[in-house]
């Protein structure tokens, strides 16, 4: 009886606690509505529509999907492009970044130094970095290629070689490891001493020390570095569009548009081209198209990975 | 449950016209009294110091006609800065547009973002066929859409080096495809490591202006027909275009050791410029470039482009295109910024004035005529070929430049040696092309 006649005030409480969990959630609740719920909502409504950013949006259907899976040419070249980097150019950061960083810590004398080195090129703005790639791998102007022959090396064309382009940026990419080698040195240099000292005491190795104390240790900021690494690189633009935008060295005035993927759509990336279809052509239908698809990638092999890095993981990790 | 329901409809409603209301930008109109004061923003292209002295004296021109009208002019715009202005809309939108391509019209008249000119004509007794040669009135317009009007035109002919020339022991610059060949093989020098000191005429598409479907107006292509269908595939034109560019460049050393030539050239707008440093004998580019040849070290000359064998009588012809200006879709002072519209294209002695200025192709019958026109033969050359009758300018299109971009990104596969079935490409080509003009259509 005595619970029927608190009944309201019970309610009342279990409102309160609503209010008040909904009051310290809705700055987060805001955020997302705004700045990702409302975005892909957008993004799948103007799929279905004809819009070109003046006119007023019409329904068509699924035409912007059959045109951009079936019909445009430039899709299946700039997913596998995209693709591409993501599993070399993360592979190849996280490798290159994991060795510097253990280099680094290894170091006995000039620590300061080295970590200043690697650590320097990372903070050059990425459109700067860019150029100064581009005129140091110019084949016909650049020293790098001069030197490389001086040597005897035939020096590739790099950048305006269709073969060389996309490698050209992972060198580019691997050039600014330094965000990567920090986060990996403060993980190595986090594995507990007496582990080292335990393994030292069994006789293990500097491979058998690395497969079975720091590999264990650090597996949670590898998967960071991968998971973090595949949506960075799946958004990868700058780089790609300033490169090919200077190697190619077409002239682009007012009148006319930077056409990305130079060499022979080598280096052109899905969110280019998003970017072509949205705001160049005003296709704004199709651009939405090709963003919910590279979206739903990025859901996919983040989720396998979140899944693989729970597999790698134990409850204490 | 209901209750959710009907909580979830209305949400997705709410959603619904929140999407339609964002995804209608602001709206202008024709109403305003050009008599009364008001400041227009015209939005232009120009950027070099002696080209924006020259619209700047333009305008001030048309403030002293026009005192109650005030121009607040910003350069160095882009189309891609004026298209995302024009659809977001807001207060700082411009008034007066303009673009230095063609390439867009189709795109700017078929979405109305630049307002149909036809009606203020009409309104102020402007007639368009007396006063705008065709060629130049029809790369203005979409299907009857008039939204845009010529301001100066820019032709394509040939920029020579005399002394290499007499070095080389040529007396007259080449007037077909065969001779071009002859000629450039014979100005074409190669260093003893196998690399250029210099090339005759270098056809690669991403040398400075050329860009495919300047060169390939000397054969006279017809890019749709009456259907509006792509027929690039269907004609002579192109196919020859690849086969003469393809012997070009295999006779001047191939298409790799010219592209890693072409790498080594400096900007083209700067004294670094290959044709301006001696590493080009020939050159394909607008007449422009007369006013960046002052400082040159050698003797040099103008001359329309070779045409094909087969087709002599078309010698003289060139490509045209121009700068175009419009009325933005958003203005609410269109009658006010028409009378500057109308001052800038239509006044001879405004365009004439302008024209020698910037060293631009007059873009009106009594302009191209006019006894006031810079007389200097160079830019002369170019004026012919803005009135050769065989003189051609693209079509528009509704997916504006577009069909411009598809061919470019072919031609470059073509020159690479990557399309092994030019037929087949072509043909390939021509359904692309169709398939994004649909997708524009609504």
């Amino acid at each position: 009886m005595a619970t029927l006649t608190n009944a309201p005030a019970l309610r009342r409480k279990a409102r309160r606690e609503r209010l008040r969990t909904l009051g310290f959630l809705s700055p987060w609740l805001v955020g997302f509505t705004v700045f990702f719920g409302y975005p892909l909502v957008a993004t799948v409504y103007f799929s279905f529509m004809h819009y070109n950013q003046v006119q007023a949006p019409t329904f068509v259907g699924l035409r912007n999907w059959r045109y951009v899976l079936e019909q445009m040419p430039l899709f299946g070249p700039a997913l596998w492009n995209t693709l591409w980097l993501v599993v070399v150019m993360v592979a190849l950061r996280v490798v290159f970044g994991l060795g510097i960083g253990l280099l680094v810590t290894k170091v006995k004398s000039g620590v300061g130094f080295f970590r200043t080195a690697f650590y320097l090129p990372y903070l050059a703005p990425p459109v700067a970095a860019t150029v100064a790639f581009v005129f140091l791998l110019n084949p016909g102007t650049g020293p790098v290629n001069d030197i490389l022959g001086s040597i005897g090396i035939h020096a590739p064309n790099w950048f305006n070689d269709p073969a060389w382009a996309k490698p050209s940026l992972v060198l580019l990419s691997l050039w600014g490891i330094g965000d990567l080698m920090v986060i990996f040195m403060a993980a190595l240099l986090d594995v507990p001493k007496e582990q080292y000292e335990a393994a030292d005491l069994d006789g293990a190795g500097a491979f058998h020390k690395f497969r079975y104390v720091t590999w264990p240790s650090i597996t949670p900021i590898v998967m960071f570095a991968v998971v973090t690494g595949v949506v960075q690189t799946m958004q990868y633009y700058t780089q790609a569009l300033v490169a090919g935008k200077l190697a190619s060295g077409v002239s682009v005035g007012p009148g006319s548009v930077i056409q990305p993927g130079y060499p022979d759509h080598s280096t052109l990336t899905v969110p280019q081209l998003v970017y072509s279809l949205g705001f160049q052509n005003f296709n704004t239908g199709a651009a939405c198209v090709l963003s919910l698809v590279l979206f739903a990638i990025a859901m996919a092999v983040t989720t396998l990975l979140m899944r693989k890095r729970a597999g790698l993981l134990s409850a204490d990790d | 449950m209901a209750r959710k329901l009907a909580a979830l409809a209305a949400a997705l409603s709410a959603g619904a016209l929140l999407l339609t209301g964002c995804a209608n930008p602001s709206t202008g109109s024709a109403e305003d009294d050009p008599t009364k004061p008001v400041t227009l923003k015209f939005w232009h292209g120009w950027s070099e110091d002696s080209e924006v002295k020259a619209i700047d004296a333009s305008i001030a021109r048309f403030e002293k006609l026009h005192p109650n009208i005030k121009v607040k002019a910003t350069g160095n715009v882009t189309d891609a800065t004026v298209n995302q202005a024009l659809r977001a809309g807001g207060g700082d939108a411009p008034d007066v547009v303009s673009s230095f391509t063609t390439n867009n019209v189709g795109q700017y008249c078929s979405s109305g973002m630049w307002v149909d000119l036809d009606p203020f004509m009409k309104k102020t007794g402007l007639d368009k066929a007396k006063v705008f040669p065709k060629t130049l009135l029809d790369y203005t317009s979409y299907q009857g859409a008039q939204c845009a009007l010529p301001l100066l035109a820019d032709a394509y002919g040939m920029y020579y080096n005399k002394d290499a020339f007499a070095e080389a022991g040529i007396k007259r610059p080449p007037r077909t495809m065969s001779e071009l060949r002859r000629d450039a093989v014979k100005l074409t020098k190669r260093t003893k490591g196998g690399g250029y000191e210099r090339v005759g005429f270098m056809p690669n598409f991403r040398l400075y202006q050329n860009s495919p479907d300047r060169f390939l107006a000397q054969w006279g292509p017809t890019y749709f027909g009456k259907d509006g269908k792509a027929r690039l595939a269907k004609g002579k034109a192109a196919k020859d275009f690849y086969a003469t560019t393809a012997d070009l460049m295999r006779s001047q050393g191939g298409y790799g050791p010219l592209e890693t030539f072409r790498t080594s050239f400096g900007d083209e707008m700067s004294s670094q410029n290959a044709f301006l440093t001696g590493k080009l004998a020939m050159h394909m580019d607008g007449e422009w470039r007369g006013l960046f040849m002052k400082g040159a070290k050698f003797k040099w000359g103008t001359a329309p482009l070779p045409v094909p064998d087969d087709q002599p009588e078309t010698y003289g012809r060139g490509y045209l295109t121009g700068t175009v200006v419009g009325i933005a879709h958003s203005s609410t002072h269109q009658n006010a910024a028409w009378e500057l519209v109308k001052f800038l294209t239509a006044n001879t002695d405004q365009v004439v004035a302008f024209a020698n200025a910037i060293h631009n192709v007059p873009s009106t019958k009594a302009a191209l005529t006019s006894p006031k026109l810079d007389s200097d033969p160079t830019f002369r050359a170019f004026l012919d070929i803005a009135q050769n009758r065989y003189s051609t300018a693209l079509p528009p299109s509704i997916n504006g430049g577009q069909y411009v971009t598809s061919l470019q990104d072919f031609s470059y596969g073509v020159e690479a040696g990557k399309v092994h079935d030019l037929d087949a490409g072509l043909r390939k080509l021509d359904d692309e092309i169709d398939a994004d003009n649909l997708q524009a259509q609504n």
